[in-house]
C-alpha cells in the first residue's frame, strides 16, 4: 500500500485552470475516455491515468428548462435557462445557455462554452454556436 | 423463484398525524403521534417496539432523536436516508432484520411540519458543487429537465402530464383526508403558471405537514394481531446518480432496475398488481415509473395515462389517496405510499376502496430521480 498523490485534487486543479481562462478536462490515457466532473478515478472502472486536455468547448443541449421568475423591478424578464449540455468529448454538465431567449433554447442546439464569472467564481456558460 | 424473504414479515399497524396542516406542531411531534397511532392500530404497546427505522429532513441522527423522544432503546436501528424513498428501503431492511431475528417489532416513521414552518421544501442536503452555481431550483429544475427530454424523445405533451394531475385529484376527491380537493380539469392544469418549463404549478406536488408510521413484525406473529396483515412480498432499491446532470439517461430511471428485482423477489409481474402507489413529486414521475416498472413500454407513459386511465374507474389504479400531487407531501412522501397501500390491502379505504386489492406496489423516489426503491405488499391471498 502506498500513498503517492499529493497537492491539490482534481476539483481544485479544474478550478485553477478556469481561473487561468482554460477549459480543461480529464482524459484517461489508457481508455481515451473523458471524465467530467473532475475525479480522482474514472467512475465505474477506476482508471487513474488521467491527463488534462483542452476541451473543444463544443456541445449539444441534452435537456433544457426555463426558470420562471417575476420580472425585474425595471420590467425586464428575470427568467433564465438551465440546461444539461453534452460536451463533444462525451460527458454532460449542467450550465446555462445565454445569448438567446431562455425559452428558445431547444434540445439539440449546438452550443459553445465561455468562461465567465458565475455566482462569484469562474465557471462555464454556453452560447449558441 | 421468489426470494426467501417473501411473506416472512408483514405490516401490522399504520398511523398518520397532522396530514395537511398542523400549525404549532413540530416534525418530531408529528412523527411521534403517527408512531403512537401505528402502535395502537397494531394492538401493541410502545414497549413492544425494539427497532427503529427513520429518516427526516431535519434530523442529522434521526434514530437517536426518535429513540430518545419515544423512549425506545432499540436492538436494531437504521437511519438510511435516500430521500423520499427511504421508507421503502426501510421496509426491506426491517424485513431482513426481523427475519434474522435481530429484532421483533420494527417501527418505520416520518414526520415534517414543512408547510406551517415556512411553506418551502426543507432539505438538509449539501449543495451540489457542479450544479448550484447555475442556480437550479431543485427539485423542480431536475424534474423539468427530465420532462423536457421525455417530450423530445417520445412526443409526450403537457396535456399528458396534466392527465396525471387530474387523475390524482379525482382520487383525492374520494379521500376525506386529502389536502387538495375540489374540481380540477385538464384545462386548469394547462392554464396554470409555468414554474420551470414544461412544468406548471399544478404539475408539482403539494407542500404539506404530516407524519406517518407503520409497524412491521414477523408473519407468524402478524397473523395473531388485531389487523389483517399486509405481507412484504419483495423489495429492491437501485441508485444510479446523485445529481440530475449525472443521470445516465433522463428518460430512464433506476426504477427499471429496482422494479424487476422487486417483482422477481415476489415472484410476480406487473400484471399481478391491483394498486400502484408511485411517488408523484411531479407529474412526469408517474409517467416515468409506469414505464420503468413495466406497466407500459418505454416512451408510452404519456399515452398510457390519457383518457382517465389511472383515474377512478380507469385501467390501472394509481395513487388512490390522491398522491403527492393532491393528498399529502410533507417533504419526503414515501411513508404515505405505504400507509395507503395497507389501507387498500385491508379493504378499509372507504369510498376509494378498490373492489379487489390483494397486491400493491409501492414505489419510492428520492433526490432528483436519484434513488428508486420498489416494494410489493400483499394480502394473505398472495401467500
Amino acid at each position: 500500500m502506498s500513498e503517492t498523490k499529493t497537492g491539490p485534487g482534481p476539483e481544485a486543479r479544474f478550478r485553477a485552470f478556469l481561473a487561468e481562462g482554460r477549459f480543461m478536462i480529464q482524459r484517461s490515457v489508457s481508455t481515451g475516455t473523458h471524465v467530467f466532473y473532475p475525479r480522482v478515478a474514472a467512475p465505474g472502472t477506476g482508471e487513474t491515468d488521467f491527463a488534462w486536455v483542452e476541451a473543444s468547448g463544443m456541445g449539444t443541449v441534452y435537456a433544457t428548462t426555463v426558470t420562471r421568475l417575476r420580472p425585474n423591478a425595471d420590467g425586464t424578464p428575470a427568467d433564465y435557462n438551465i440546461a444539461i449540455v453534452a460536451l463533444d468529448e462525451g460527458p454532460r454538465m449542467m450550465s446555462r445557455v445565454e445569448g438567446i431567449a431562455p425559452d428558445k433554447v431547444t434540445i439539440g442546439l449546438r452550443v459553445k462554452a465561455r468562461i465567465a464569472e458565475v455566482d462569484g467564481a469562474p465557471n462555464l456558460l454556453f452560447d449558441p454556436a | 423463484m421468489a426470494h426467501t424473504l417473501r411473506g416472512k414479515a408483514a405490516i401490522v399497524g399504520i398511523g398518520t398525524a397532522g396530514t395537511g396542516e398542523a400549525p404549532g406542531r413540530s416534525a418530531i411531534e408529528l412523527l411521534a403521534e403517527a408512531s403512537i397511532a401505528a402502535v395502537a392500530d397494531a394492538g401493541l404497546t410502545l414497549a413492544d417496539v425494539d427497532a427503529i427505522f427513520t429518516a427526516t429532513s431535519v434530523h442529522a441522527f434521526p434514530t437517536l432523536s426518535v429513540g430518545e423522544y419515544l423512549g425506545i432503546r432499540p436492538k436494531y436501528f437504521d437511519g438510511t436516508n435516500v430521500g423520499g424513498s427511504s421508507f421503502e428501503a426501510h421496509l426491506l431492511h426491517a424485513a431482513l432484520a426481523l427475519d434474522a431475528g435481530l429484532c421483533d417489532v420494527a417501527l418505520i416513521a416520518y414526520g415534517s411540519n414543512q408547510r406551517t414552518a415556512g411553506g418551502k421544501l426543507v432539505s438538509m442536503s449539501e449543495q451540489q458543487v457542479w450544479e448550484a452555481p447555475f442556480k437550479p431550483r431543485h427539485p423542480i429544475t431536475a424534474y423539468a429537465l427530465a420532462a423536457s427530454r421525455h417530450m423530445h424523445e417520445f412526443g409526450t405533451t403537457r396535456a399528458m402530464l396534466g392527465e396525471v394531475a387530474v387523475a390524482a385529484r379525482a382520487w383525492a376527491n374520494l379521500n376525506p383526508h386529502a389536502f387538495a380537493r375540489g374540481p380540477l380539469s385538464l384545462e386548469d392544469v394547462l392554464k396554470s403558471r409555468l414554474v420551470s418549463d414544461p412544468l406548471s404549478v399544478l404539475d408539482c406536488c403539494l407542500v404539506t405537514d404530516g407524519g406517518a408510521a407503520c409497524i412491521m413484525t414477523r408473519a407468524d406473529r402478524a397473523r395473531h394481531l388485531k389487523q389483517k396483515p399486509a405481507y412484504f412480498l419483495g423489495g429492491a432499491g437501485a441508485q444510479w446518480h446523485r445529481t440530475i446532470s449525472s443521470m445516465p439517461d433522463l428518460t430512464i430511471t433506476a426504477a427499471s432496475e429496482s422494479g424487476p428485482r422487486a417483482f422477481a423477489h415476489a415472484g410476480m409481474t406487473p400484471a399481478d398488481v391491483h394498486l400502484a402507489m408511485l411517488y408523484d413529486a411531479f407529474t412526469i414521475n408517474t409517467i416515468l415509473f409506469l414505464e420503468d416498472l413495466g406497466f407500459c413500454p418505454k416512451g408510452e407513459g404519456g399515452r398510457f395515462v390519457q383518457d382517465g386511465a389511472i383515474a377512478p374507474g380507469g385501467r390501472l389504479a394509481v395513487n388512490t389517496n390522491g398522491g403527492g400531487l393532491s393528498c399529502v407531501h410533507p417533504g419526503m412522501y414515501g411513508m404515505f405510499l405505504i400507509v395507503e397501500a395497507v389501507q387498500q390491502l385491508r379493504g378499509r379505504a372507504g369510498e376509494r376502496q378498490l373492489p379487489t386489492c390483494d397486491v400493491a406496489l409501492v414505489h419510492g423516489n428520492g433526490g432528483t430521480l436519484s434513488s428508486q426503491v420498489t416494494a410489493l405488499l400483499g394480502s394473505d391471498a398472495t401467500l
